[in-house]
């Protein structure tokens, strides 16, 4: 039995090195390509669980009996969907967030926020 | 008409957004926001009617069966919650007229509608769906539209306040993702209803269990349980008071929901509340998420942030009350859950009255205001008695039933929490009446033009029903009462 | 089956290796350019996986738009990151050493991979999915069947996802939506891209070509992989491309502003306009059988047929607009 999970530690590896880019990495740009690294791999996530083996592509043609089930890959077009747009508007937040404060490392926005005092320039 | 309700709900809000950027015009677009409140309002109260008796409205779209085709499913569970977030998005559509121009620059103001309408299609969608990868595609919605309203804050701190939220709530709905795939691997339904009928025979496996797991710390970053609270006091105190007050009124409000149809209705009470320890851990969590909030309130110089952090508390005495996994425990969470928005909106309401007239709502300049601007300092006292929890205020009903549910309970420790909690809200209450009525009204930052009715009346009308709540709680008893026996009884699904 | 397993495991090796070296690159153009390399070797790793229509999206978008953007936005911002304090590395630690020990918990009961028996595969709606939709809709690619008619609203919703990722952009990024105005500020150093001769006719050439690849990918969608979101992004990238060689300007005279703003409500519209035609016609909303009386096979065929044009058009509106809004924003000094 083990020797089929490999598929799913290395993807959870993936995961994992996603996560890890997205919380210790201080750059606004950096993190949102963390993010984008770790949804990519709960895809693969997703597509390893309709897979059959010796199947084909879910597309019903003539003289082929087993598919790979066409449920997951619905599911993850729309996620992929959602990946796209949160990396839009993550990206356009961070251009208004560098024409604003002229840094996107997280640690000097803070200082920054700190230093202008409670109500800061708009 | 009647039988296509539960769809046209979340159509008809939906429909509204993309009309708002066609039409271009601030009117249009406000129009079609309050059209947006009202018709989804409208289906609410009809539904409401319709499910009164313990029914249960099933609704297939596409005409496909579930788990075929996904469902919406209309109960007692989830109208109360359709029947607050359009209310609220009715108040908020008179009440943000004024104040979103105050605050926005006019070229903007239709795109901005346009994301409220979204906003609310998304919530409105999350509260009506059976099936749970819809549930995550609404919740997106729901979600990247606030990222949005909440950069359009006066002040660069809205746009980082944003992208925080932004960066911890993708994090979290990838979660719950990743919980939804496991459970999916499991069972291989999304279908609520059929993953309940499913689920019990699968209980001892691993997967599942950490399914479950990542479903529910997802939601509890997208409700701000402590220890995810950090996104919450930047992006509601920087946003526009307008969007405050719809956000702070709905936003947790329909994740706390969501937690609790998927923990009740789809994993079940017997595999969330017994074989993994989600009670002890939901009420650890909630005592503190009660003192850190409240305490954290008390050191604050700025009246958003200040009732920001409350709400912290707030959710913590939801949270502690369906942790119990009892029927008096779930009502009391949900009458709490109902009072607190209607209280919170007009508390953040009342604030953007001071935006506009004061052009700031740090607590210094709210010295005197009860000889400068005596409604709404009334307001803001009135609606901070019901966040203590002074009786003949819905805070107090509420609150009082938590107790009794704890006290039933044995939960000693919790309700300990629960009563240093209210002490230190008398503590920041307090400062904002001292500041309010004993200090001379300061001329730096004196009242400028008068309140607009529109703004006025929302506000009141919030702190009203708090009241109304307070002395007759019947109305959001029942439906707290329905919703609990819904949840906990069988075929919840 | 060893090559399966050999190919698996080199293209997971490839991912691994990138996404660790992308951690560790402060320097974010080339951190982008790996992305870019991650999502094209995962789209390989769908196709190995059977998922060609995902494979086809994933290209798409997370190697074509989401690289554009990315460099578009480091265009405008710095390109270079700082070190990361030793202490930010903590709290990471600590929460991926919890999500992985849940997950390699978790394995222990997953299905096995491949398997032809797990719960996914023997639910009822396996069944319907893959051989009673050939009678109740007729479509080969059932894929297209649950995205456009079984399961379509969910595809509503990411629809509306994408929508409300192109108001937001606008919102954020855009002046001012009247007709005609200049906007924010043209870049300083104006593309000039088109001073080099291949590249212009090169992509005058491509661009028509492009956008019949588009059409082609719409509606050959019931057949192969493809469909009106793949289709969307294709018709955007024809004109990515020509407003990266000739410079927003260009771009704006063969796709004016007004055009792709409203391409963006007009879809979803269109959208919801069909699931309502649907509940009046009889039926829920979003069910076709009506739309055809008589024949709700044809029904399903014309409903699948809206749903896809109808995603294409606002994907494609959003896209422009999202790109020209990065493109035309002044690069900060």
């Amino acid at each position: 039995m083990s020797g089929s999970l490999y598929v799913y530690w290395l993807i959870f590896a993936l995961m994992m090195i996603g996560l890890y880019i997205v919380i210790s990495h201080g750059n606004l740009v950096k993190k949102l390509i963390g993010l984008n690294i770790f949804q990519v791999s709960v895809f693969l996530l997703y597509i390893s669980f309709g897979k059959v083996r010796d199947g084909s592509a879910p597309i019903v043609k003539e003289g082929i009996d087993t598919y790979s089930h066409p449920l997951p890959h619905v599911l993850i077009l729309t996620a992929i969907v959602v990946g796209v747009a949160t990396t839009a508007l993550g990206l356009a937040l961070v251009v208004r967030i560098f024409e604003a404060y002229g840094s996107l490392e997280e640690d000097l926005l803070h200082e920054r926020d700190a230093a202008s005092g409670v109500d800061g320039p708009s | 008409m009647t039988a296509e309700l539960p769809a046209l709900q979340v159509v008809i809000p939906l429909l509204c957004a993309p009309l708002c950027l066609l039409f271009r015009s601030r009117t249009a677009a406000w129009l079609m926001f309050l059209l947006a409140a009202l018709a989804s309002l409208g289906c609410a109260v009809l539904m409401a009617g319709q499910v009164a008796g313990g029914d249960m409205l099933r609704y297939e779209m596409g005409g496909w069966e579930p788990p075929v085709g996904i469902e919406y499913v209309i109960a007692g569970f989830n109208v109360p919650l359709l029947l607050l977030v359009s209310t609220i998005a009715v108040v908020v559509a008179v009440y943000g007229r004024r104040s979103l121009e105050s605050e926005i620059s006019s070229s903007r103001i239709p795109l901005l509608y346009a994301c409220l309408c979204l906003n609310l299609t998304g919530l409105l969608g999350i509260v009506s769906t059976g099936d749970v990868f819809n549930a995550f595609v609404f919740l997106e919605i729901a979600s990247l539209s606030s990222y949005a309203l909440i950069a359009m804050g006066k002040g660069r701190r809205a746009l980082l306040a944003a992208f925080q939220y932004l960066v911890i709530g993708t994090v979290g709905a990838v979660f719950i993702l990743i919980g939804v795939g496991l459970t999916y691997a499991v069972t291989g339904s999304l279908n609520m209803a059929d993953l309940a009928a499913r689920l019990p025979d699968a209980y001892g496996n691993r997967a599942l269990t950490a399914g479950a797991v990542f479903v529910f710390v997802g939601f509890a970053v997208k409700m701000a349980v402590f220890p995810l609270h950090g996104w919450l006091p930047d992006a509601y105190a920087e946003a526009p008071s307008a969007v405050s007050t719809f956000l702070a009124a709905t936003g947790t409000k329909v994740a706390i929901y969501a937690f609790m149809r998927f923990a009740f209705t789809v994993f079940g009470a017997a595999l969330v509340f017994e074989r993994l320890p989600l009670d002890r851990i939901g009420l650890s969590l909630a005592s503190l998420a009660m003192l850190v909030g409240a305490a954290a309130a008390c050191f604050q110089t700025d009246l958003k942030y200040l009732l920001a952090w409350s709400s912290v508390a707030h959710v913590g005495y939801i949270v502690a009350g369906y942790s119990l996994a009892t029927v008096d425990g779930v009502q009391a969470s949900y009458l709490h859950l109902i009072n607190h928005a209607v209280i919170k909106g007009s508390l953040f309401a009342a604030a953007g009255i001071l935006m506009l007239r004061l052009g700031s709502v740090r607590l210094e300049a709210l010295s005197g205001l009860g000889r400068t601007m005596p409604w709404t300092f009334g307001a803001i006292a009135v609606a901070g008695l019901g966040l203590v929890g002074v009786p003949l205020t819905a805070g107090f009903v509420s609150k009082w039933a938590l107790a009794t549910a704890l006290i039933d309970e044995g939960q000693g420790l919790v309700l300990a929490a629960m009563l240093v909690s209210s002490l230190l809200a008398v503590v920041y209450t307090g400062r904002i009446i001292e500041i309010g009525w004993f200090r001379e009204p300061s001329g730096s930052t004196a009242a400028a033009g008068t309140t607009p009715v529109s703004m006025g009346v929302a506000t009141w009308a919030l702190v009203l029903a708090s009241l109304y709540f307070g002395v007759d709680p019947r109305l959001p008893a029942s439906l707290a009462d329905a919703a609990a026996s819904a949840l906990l009884g069988p075929g919840g699904g | 089956m060893s090559m399966f397993v050999l190919m698996n495991l080199t293209l997971f090796g490839i991912l691994a290796a990138t996404a660790v070296t992308i951690s560790r690159l402060r320097a974010l153009y080339e951190a982008t350019m790996l992305t870019a390399l991650f999502s094209l070797v995962s789209a390989s790793l769908f196709v190995l996986m059977d998922a060609v229509d995902v494979a086809f999206t994933e290209a798409a978008v997370g190697v074509g738009i989401s690289t554009v953007l990315f460099l578009g936005v480091l265009a405008l911002t710095r390109s270079r990151e700082d070190v990361t304090p030793r202490i930010r590395q903590w709290p990471a630690r600590v929460v991926v050493l919890l999500a992985g020990g849940m997950l390699v918990y978790a394995s222990q009961d997953l299905p096995r991979f491949e398997g032809a028996t797990t719960p996914v595969q023997v639910h009822p709606v396996t069944d319907v999915y893959l051989r009673e939709s050939q009678d109740d809709i007729g479509v080969p690619n059932t894929v297209t069947s649950v995205l456009a008619s079984y399961r379509a609203h969910d595809t509503l919703g990411e629809l509306v996802v994408i929508f409300t990722a192109g108001v937001a952009v606008l919102l954020l990024l855009a002046s001012s939506p009247g007709p005609g105005r200049r906007e924010e500020g043209e870049g300083p150093a104006e593309l000039v891209l088109a001073d080099y001769r291949v590249l212009r006719v090169i992509s005058k050439l491509l661009l028509p070509f492009i956008l019949l690849f588009a059409f082609y990918v719409l509606f050959h969608g019931e057949y192969g992989p493809g469909g009106g979101f793949q289709a969307g992004v294709i018709f955007a990238a024809g004109f990515v491309l020509y407003g990266l060689v000739f410079g927003v300007d260009g771009a704006r005279r063969v796709l004016p502003r007004p055009l792709a703003w409203a391409m963006i409500p007009l879809g979803i519209l269109l959208y919801v306009v069909l699931g309502l035609a649907g509940m009046l016609l009889g039926g829920e909303f979003l069910d076709f059988q009506g739309l055809r009386p008589g024949d709700p096979q044809a029904g399903q065929h014309l409903g699948i047929l809206l749903v896809e044009t109808s995603v294409g058009i606002t994907v494609a509106g959003v896209m422009v607009a999202v790109f020209f809004s990065f493109a035309s924003r002044r690069a900060a000094r």
